[in-house]
């Protein structure tokens, strides 16, 4: 019998494959195509604690192998978050994991106090959102700043708490440790690389914000590298992704030390990309004779 | 329902130059409303994000199901769907976005004046609506000069059809405003879709006439379903589901009453 299941910081996910934060919504629009009871997590878009408007458009371009976002957390804010979103959610046998954004550490504690007695069994907490000029990745990049808000949150939090980390870094392993010490259950990565790109037609900035951050299949090397260096580092959980689209993709973070991982940007390629990645890696672990996924997380060393 | 699906060609054409026209064999028709549009997916790994076109013709019900799409090789992806023909296969998903009849069904009876406004690529979408119309129907296609001329056989089949081009060389010369203008076109209820400079003339000539412009507006995408965020259109007042002033283009749209949303 294979067993495809996990276990995040004492949270019970029937597989390791979640949808990254911000390019699922919170799993309505793409409950038409996939049955999110077949999904380890829904990890929800960033909500903040009032509604936030974003960043003018355009938002999205596509760059070779990959693509550029500059959304800047839109979001509905943290109330009709709770009341349509959560709500939605509880229709669905999966895990509900909610990314936390703030441009404040009292906007981060205030967004966390609001879920404490709600159904979202963990915090996803994003420090690392390269497209908001106040918060966000200010904490993520700075380790004292990081190791504060994770403390803070921590003190808070009534779930498990995840820090999302930003690859705009010099050291990501000094990161993740300093998450660990600072109390975090566990840690994921990676969130966007900051980029550009240039109509040269126009000779203008193709995002209206001038850069965005890249993500998909083009950012996977740097991705599996930075779980590699992060597992030789810290003990907690560590949840990989970028540029994940397909189930040898996510066998690669899992090997490099990821107990589990995130789908992101292929699901705008094909929104069954998740599905296919749990078929995948069952098929993988039957075909190998694994049993439990804990034997392939960090296999290669 | 939403489908993604592998569809195969039909037929392939270029109308003139740049312009295509294309029928795909697909479930979508089943579902399909005019003013919707469709997720197109280039073959090439390298490109991750569809491509969002518009429904030009829909399949009758009964018949063999299938949508008929017309485009503009604008880039790389659709210079890739160029090269295709008869017998290929195209991922797409859909049908997206909301269309243009659900808010006036009630509004339209058999002596209805609509008027139908496109400008170049934005010409296509009219004509399902003109062949659905049980009203009056006057269309104004706007080119930019006689020799890039497309569709306007069918649109003349599916009511009258008036025609502006850039540079004089058919119709009337000048934007589609200008022919409304000229040709003293009068409306009850307006439809348009085409560049934002005329989206913005059609909705000024809609308050000056008291009606209501219903326009397909264009924004560039990545999920096409709604989830990313990355459509947005700046709403005239705070959007029931964003909660601020911003509207999905790809599913509270690409059809918006012009008064909604601020060009
Ligand atoms: C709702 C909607 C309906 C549309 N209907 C039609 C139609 O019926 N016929 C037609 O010819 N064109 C239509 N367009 C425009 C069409 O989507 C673009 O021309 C096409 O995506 C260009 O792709 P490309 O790879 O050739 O160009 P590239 O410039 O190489 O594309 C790069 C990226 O930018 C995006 N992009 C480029 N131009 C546009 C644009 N104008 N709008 C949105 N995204 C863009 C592409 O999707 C792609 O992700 C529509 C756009 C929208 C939003
Ligand atoms: C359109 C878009 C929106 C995103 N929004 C968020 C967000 O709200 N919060 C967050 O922590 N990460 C966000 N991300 C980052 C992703 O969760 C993920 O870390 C990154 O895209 C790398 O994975 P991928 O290559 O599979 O897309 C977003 C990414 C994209 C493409
Ligand atoms: S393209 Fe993703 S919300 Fe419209």
């Amino acid at each position: 019998m294979t067993d495809m299941s996990v276990n995040i910081a004492g949270v019970e996910l029937r597989n390791p494959v979640m949808t990254a934060s911000g390019t699922f919504g919170s799993g309505i629009e793409y409950s038409e195509f996939v049955d999110l009871s077949k999904l380890g997590a829904v990890v929800t878009k960033g909500v903040s604690l009032t509604p936030w408007e974003g960043n003018p458009t355009p938002r999205v371009a596509e760059t070779y192998g990959g693509m550029l976002n500059a959304i800047g957390l839109q979001n509905p804010g943290i109330d009709t978050f709770i009341e349509r979103d959560l709500e939605f959610l509880k229709g669905f046998d999966t895990k509900v994991i909610v990314n936390v954004c703030g441009k404040t550490v009292e906007e981060y504690l205030g967004v966390v106090e609001r879920l404490a007695d709600t159904n979202a069994d963990m915090l996803e907490i994003n420090v690392s959102c390269p497209n908001v000029k106040e918060g966000a990745i200010a904490f993520g990049q700075d380790p004292k700043a990081l190791s504060d808000i994770t403390k803070q949150i921590k003190k808070k939090a009534k779930q498990p708490v995840i820090m999302k980390l930003s690859p705009n870094v010099t050291d990501i392993a000094l990161m993740a440790k300093v998450c660990e010490d600072a109390g975090a259950d566990a840690v994921s990565m990676i969130n966007t690389i900051t980029g550009m790109k240039i109509d040269v037609n126009k000779r203008r900035f193709v995002l209206a914000n001038k850069t965005g951050g890249l993500s998909g299949p083009a950012i996977k090397p740097v991705a599996v590298r930075m779980v590699w260096q992060a597992a030789q580092a810290v003990r907690i959980p560590i949840i990989g992704m970028g540029g994940i689209s397909s189930a040898e993709d996510a066998l690669e973070f899992i090997m490099a030390g990821a107990a589990a991982v995130a789908v992101g940007a292929a699901n705008f390629t094909d929104p069954y990309t998740t599905v296919k990645v749990v078929d995948g890696i069952e098929a993988y672990m039957k075909d190998n004779n694994i049993k439990t996924i804990s034997e392939l997380t960090g296999c290669v060393r | 329902m939403k489908i993604r699906e592998t569809a195969t060609i039909i037929s392939q054409e270029c109308l003139c130059e740049g312009i295509y026209s294309m029928w795909l064999a697909t479930g979508i028709a089943g579902s399909a409303v005019c003013g919707q549009f469709i997720s197109v997916y280039p073959n090439s790994d390298s490109k991750l994000l569809p491509r969002p076109i518009s429904l030009c013709e829909i399949s009758a019900p009964g018949d063999e199901q299938a949508v008929r799409i017309v485009y503009r090789v604008a880039g790389a992806g659709t210079e890739e769907f160029s090269h295709m023909s008869s017998g290929d296969k195209l991922d797409i998903l859909g049908p997206n976005g909301n269309g243009f009849l659900a808010p006036v069904k009630e509004e339209i009876t058999a002596d209805t004046k609509a008027l139908l406004i496109g400008g170049g690529i934005g010409i296509p979408p009219m004509l399902e609506l003109a062949k659905q119309l049980r009203c009056n129907v006057n269309t104004v296609a706007g080119y930019r000069s006689r020799n890039e001329m497309f569709l306007t056989k069918e649109l003349e089949r599916a009511g009258r059809l008036f025609i502006s081009t850039d540079d004089g060389s058919f119709g009337t010369c000048g934007t589609v405003i200008d022919a409304v203008n000229e040709e003293h076109i009068d409306a009850d209820i307006i439809f348009a879709c085409g560049p934002k400079p005329m989206l913005k003339g059609v909705k000024e000539l809609a308050g000056e006439l008291g009606k209501n412009a219903y326009i397909s507006m264009e924004e560039r995408m990545a999920c096409g379903v709604g989830a990313c965020l990355g459509c947005v259109t700046a709403s005239a007042g705070i959007d029931d589901h964003s909660k601020v002033n911003n509207k999905r283009v790809c599913a509270d749209g690409p059809v918006f009453l012009a008064s909604e949303v601020v060009l």
